[in-house]
This record gives structure tokens, sequence and C-alpha cells, in this order.
């Protein structure tokens, strides 16, 4: 069996009277991408705010390597290697591009006390950004306002500085939506070359992409997992597409 | 060579000092009085531009910490004896940053509109302490006598007594306080806090500590305007409560904006603009009977300045290069799509 990096164990978040994460529990391992899907509502990103420490108040328990992390804040977690995008765009408007990038990398290299150095010239948050940036298919972008970049771009720089911190679990939030084909492909690509030394949460609704990279796939609705298999044996499920694939296709 | 935008601060820096360090030997010695009043309040907005534009946070409460270092300066130095100047300096700059300290920790929990209201509390908490209490000699305020010396193995570089010296003294820390924060917004430190002000979400989300960088920033703001508060004790050698007060804090705040908030030079500007539009529109030389309704007239200009350049006096350079470097874009992405 493969390193499981995350585990999270009975995760329960409500809003008021609302119930959006209902015992919900989930392994994500290394060198597999594990999609997420449901239906609008279903608590996805609920979940992810859960287990990067974004949002507080939850019940339930999330392991990084074996430790017991819930109680940490989220910076913290950020920095032991949970890395996420989200899904509306969540960029810095004013900043170019490359600062965008820059800025999330030097949260691995914060040193505010090394006033002396520009922070341009911080070779390990710059080298970091470049990578990132040509990962992400942005190279040549790098001095545009990133505020006024097309939404597919501002896209690509989402998952671009969710990359720069270099983190082991990536949570990604609906990476895919708003992106032209061309750049699905691509971005289907990377994560499969990412899944070799990271473990991979993708939230997605296409179902095309989910089913051709995912190696698990767990179904939500209302809260609550509905199944969690193989993408064969989620699509042969009948409780999966009344509730699910059937009313999406 | 094509004239570069981004070394007018740099420029502007450059020329102000020379233009100060002159003007001694071409003003009367009011003026050079009232421009040494002016940069330390110049030091007092440059340490509120590092809330307000370096980190999005608009503190209206600021002058407490300006008034608790001119009061730390005035109460703890020796009645009889001149105090010594480093330690007497040290000990206001860190009254001032102590204050800072215990405010900012709670009020760094509140957001927008709360944090404004909160500053303002914790501020005037400290102006009654001062105001209504025997601690700083009630709303009478209290004196500092012997101007605090500075002595190196008997010798005296320069004595506080003179005006001169007061005003190069001054300038000095100005320039030091500017050259500090220059540096501190290019940082990583200040690309930080820039991180915060746009977005402090997606900053806790890369692994920022972004509370901890806050509170760091607003100490540091704090013991600035600390530096200001024990210049102005130690120029007037007379603190009162109004230092701490909500005019004050407003003031400052107006230097700001009006100077123009995200850039240094803009705190610097603002406070000279503010300070000498009221010292004309106070003058009855030129508004004759006029000048006793100077608020009146400042009010009115300031609403003007405001809604005419939202950018502030040093924005109208900035204004000008994001609409190239936008005019710039737009060329390149037409570009692409003809491709
Ligand atoms: N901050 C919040 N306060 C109150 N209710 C919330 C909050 N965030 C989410 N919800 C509610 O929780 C439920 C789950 O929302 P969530 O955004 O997690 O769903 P999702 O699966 O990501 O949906 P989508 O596919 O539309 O992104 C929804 O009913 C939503 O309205
Ligand atoms: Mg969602």
């Amino acid at each position: 069996m493969r390193e499981v990096l995350l585990r999270a164990t009975a995760i329960s978040k409500t809003f008021g009277g609302l119930i959006a994460v209902d015992n919900v529990s989930l392994e994500l391992r290394r060198g597999e991408i594990h999609a997420l899907i449901g239906t609008n509502g279903a608590g996805k990103s609920t979940l992810i705010n859960v287990l990067t420490g974004e949002l507080r108040g939850a019940n339930g328990r999330v392991e990084l390597d074996g430790q017991d992390i819930s109680a940490w804040p989220q910076h913290r977690r950020a920095r032991a290697g949970l890395g996420r995008s989200y899904q509306r765009t969540n960029i810095f408007p004013g900043f170019t591009v490359f600062e965008n990038c820059r800025l999330a990398a030097q949260a691995g290299h914060q040193r505010p006390w090394s006033l002396a150095q520009a922070a341009g010239r911080c070779a390990v948050s710059g080298g970091a950004a470049q990578r990132a940036l040509r990962l992400a298919g942005l190279e040549g972008h790098e001095h545009r306002l990133a505020g006024i970049m097309a939404h597919g771009q501002q896209r690509q720089l989402e998952i671009a500085m969710c990359l720069a911190t270099a983190p082991r679990v990536l949570l990604l939030d609906e990476p895919l939506a708003g992106m032209g084909a061309e750049e699905t492909v691509r971005m289907l690509e990377l994560l499969q070359g990412l899944q070799a030394d990271h473990a991979i949460l993708l939230v997605e609704h296409d179902m095309d992409a989910v089913f051709r990279v995912s190696s698990q796939v767990t179904v939500m609705v209302d809260g609550k997992v509905l199944a969690s298999a193989a993408p064969e044996a989620i699509r042969a499920n009948p409780a999966v597409q009344q509730a699910y694939l059937g009313g999406a296709q | 060579m094509r004239f570069r935008f981004a070394r007018l601060p740099m420029a502007f820096a450059l020329f102000a000092l020379v233009a100060l360090a002159a003007l001694p030997w071409l003003a009367t010695p009011y003026m050079v009085d009232l421009t040494t009043k002016i940069m330390i309040m110049a030091i007092f907005a440059l340490s509120l531009e590092l809330l307000v534009g370096g980190t999005g946070l608009v503190s209206f409460g600021h002058a407490a910490y300006f008034g608790v270092a001119a009061y730390a300066a005035a109460l703890l130095a020796p009645k009889y004896d001149a105090a010594s100047l480093p330690l007497l300096f040290a000990i206001a700059v860190l009254a001032a940053g102590a204050y800072a300290l215990v405010v900012g920790a709670l009020v760094l929990r509140t957001r927008g509109i709360y944090f404004i209201m909160v500053t303002l509390a914790f501020a005037q908490m400290a102006y009654y302490i001062f105001h209504d209490t025997k601690v700083g000699g009630g709303s009478d305020g209290v004196y500092l006598n012997i101007k605090p010396e500075l002595t190196i193995l008997g010798w005296k570089p320069f004595n506080l007594d003179n005006g001169l010296h007061f005003y190069f003294f001054t300038l000095v820390l100005l320039a030091a306080v500017f050259v500090f924060l220059t540096l501190l917004l290019r940082s990583r430190f200040g690309c930080a806090l820039a991180g915060i002000r746009v977005n402090e979400t997606r900053m806790r989300a890369a692994g920022f500590p972004t509370y901890s960088y806050k509170l760091a920033a607003f100490v540091l703001a704090g013991m600035l305007a600390g530096v200001a508060g024990f210049l102005f004790a130690a120029k007037d050698g007379f603190v009162n409560p109004e230092l701490l007060s909500w005019h004050q804090s407003g003031a400052v705040l107006l230097m700001v904006i009006l100077g123009g908030a995200g850039r240094l030079h803009g705190a610097v500007v603002g406070a000279f603009a503010l300070t000498l539009l009221q010292e004309a529109f106070a003058s009855e030389a030129i508004f004759g009977s006029f000048a006793k309704h100077w608020q009146l007239l400042l009010g009115a200009t300031i609403i003007l300045a405001v809604a005419l350049l939202p950018e502030g006096l040093t924005g109208v350079a900035d204004e000008i290069r994001a609409w190239r470097l936008r005019r710039r874009d737009a060329g390149q992405s037409a570009g692409a799509t003809d491709a």
C-alpha cells in the first residue's frame, strides 16, 4: 500500500443549522490522484477549508504524516506541506504574475528580520516562483499585472501559486474550471507528472478528466460520503449513478 | 536615457534632503522652527504610513504612541539635571512600543471599521489616563525643563538648546527613519506586509503567520511614532494630554491620505502640505479677518484635494505610470490575439 500523507477522520462542520460536512473520512496517498466529486453545495470546498485550517471549529481529526495537526493554525499546516488552490481565483491582483508566485514561495523562506536584502533579490523564492510559473505554463507572462490577465490565465496562476510553496499534499478546488481545452490537457499532464511524489486531492466537475487521471474517487452528497472507490467501481455504482452521474449527464 | 518614473521617489528624497539641509541659511528663525515641527510630524506620519499604506491597517489612534513617548521622556527625565539623550530616547521609544504591543495584540483581532473604532478607543483611554489622573499632571501637562544631552567621554557633539542643532538632529532622524522604512518595505518583511494588505487569506494559505506580521508592524509603527513623540517633548519641553487626543490621530491620518497613502514620500509631503496650509489659512497677513475661520478653509481645501486627487498629492506620477503599464499590456494582448 502506498504511504498515506494526509488522513482525515470523521470530519464534520456545521454552519448554524446547516451540516455542510457530515462525518467524512479520507486518505490521501503519495502517488495517487484522489478525485472528490459531488453536486453543488455537497461540501467539497468546506472540506478543503477544514483540512487546511482555514475554517476553524470543525469536528474530527486531521493527520499529516501520522501526526495530529487538528489544532494547528492554517499557516503552520501550509508550511508543513499542505498546499491548496481556490475555486474562486484568489490572487494578488495589483502585483505582477511573478511577484504573486514569489510571495507565495517566500512563505517557505520568510526571514522577516533580514531587512537589508530586497525581497526581489531573494534567489530562493525567485527560483521557486520561476519553476512554478514554468510548470503552470505562464512563462513569458512574469511582468504582467495579475489582475488584468484573462480568466484562464488567472486559473493557471492560481495553480502556480500553490506549487510555488512546494507542498507535498495538493488540495485543488476545481482547478480546471474556466481553463481552455489546451490548458486543461496541459494541467492534467502536470498533475500526472506531480503524482509521483505528491498526494493530490482533485475536486472537479469534468467527469472525463476525473475518470482519466484519478486512482480513487470519493462522491459527496449533502455533506456525506456516498461512495469511495476506484473509478470503474464508481462508474458502475447504481447509487452514484442515481444521485449524481445520472443527473449530471 | 528614457525618463523613469520609478526613480522619482529616490530623486524626490535626495532633493528634499538637500533643500532641508540648506534651509537654515535661507530662512528666518521662525521658518526654521516651523520646519523642525513639520519634520517631527513627518516622522510621525511615516510611522503611520507603515500601517496604512504598508500593511492596510487604518489606525485612528496613532497619537497614543506619540503621546506615551512624549510623556515617558518628560516624566522620567531627572528634574534638575540633563538626562542622557540615548537613554531617554530609548526609554521613550520602548514605552511607545510596549503600549503598541499591548494594544496591537488586542485590536489586531478585529478588522475594517471595527479596527478603526477599537484603535480610537484605546487612544482615548490613554488620553483620559493622562487627562484625568495625577500621573502626568492632569490637563496641565508636565514640563521637561532641561534638554537631554549626548556626552561621549566628556565631549558634547551638539547642544539641543540650540535651535539649529535641534533642527539638524531632527533632520538626521527623519532621514534615518525614511531610509529604514524604504529598506523595510523592499525587504521580505515589507513584501509580506503588502501581501497581507492585498489578500490576507492567501498569505495565510501560503504559510505566513499573518497575525504575528501585523503585530510586528504595529509595534514598529508605535516605536517610530515614539521617536516623533520624544522629539516633540524635547523640542518644546512641554507635554499635555492633547498630544494623545483624537484630533492629533486624525491630523496624522490626514497627512498620510493627503500626501498619498502607499508611498513613503507621500507621508512627508502630507506633513508639509497640511501644516503649511494650516499656517497659511490662519495667517492674518494673507486672509485678513477671515483667518479666524481657518479651520473652515482648511477643511474645504482638504475635501477638494481628496476629491480631485484620490491617490493624494504624490499619486499623480504613479497614476501616469499605471496608465502606461496598462497601455503596454493592452498592446501586448492585442498582439497575442493577432498572432
Ligand atoms: N462560510 C459559510 N457560511 C455559511 N454557509 C456556508 C459557508 N460556506 C459554505 N456554506 C454552505 O455549505 C454548503 C457546502 O458548501 P461548499 O462550498 O462546501 O460546497 P461545494 O461542494 O464546494 O459546492 P460547489 O460545487 O458549488 O463548489 C453549502 O450549502 C453552502 O451554502
Ligand atoms: Mg466548491
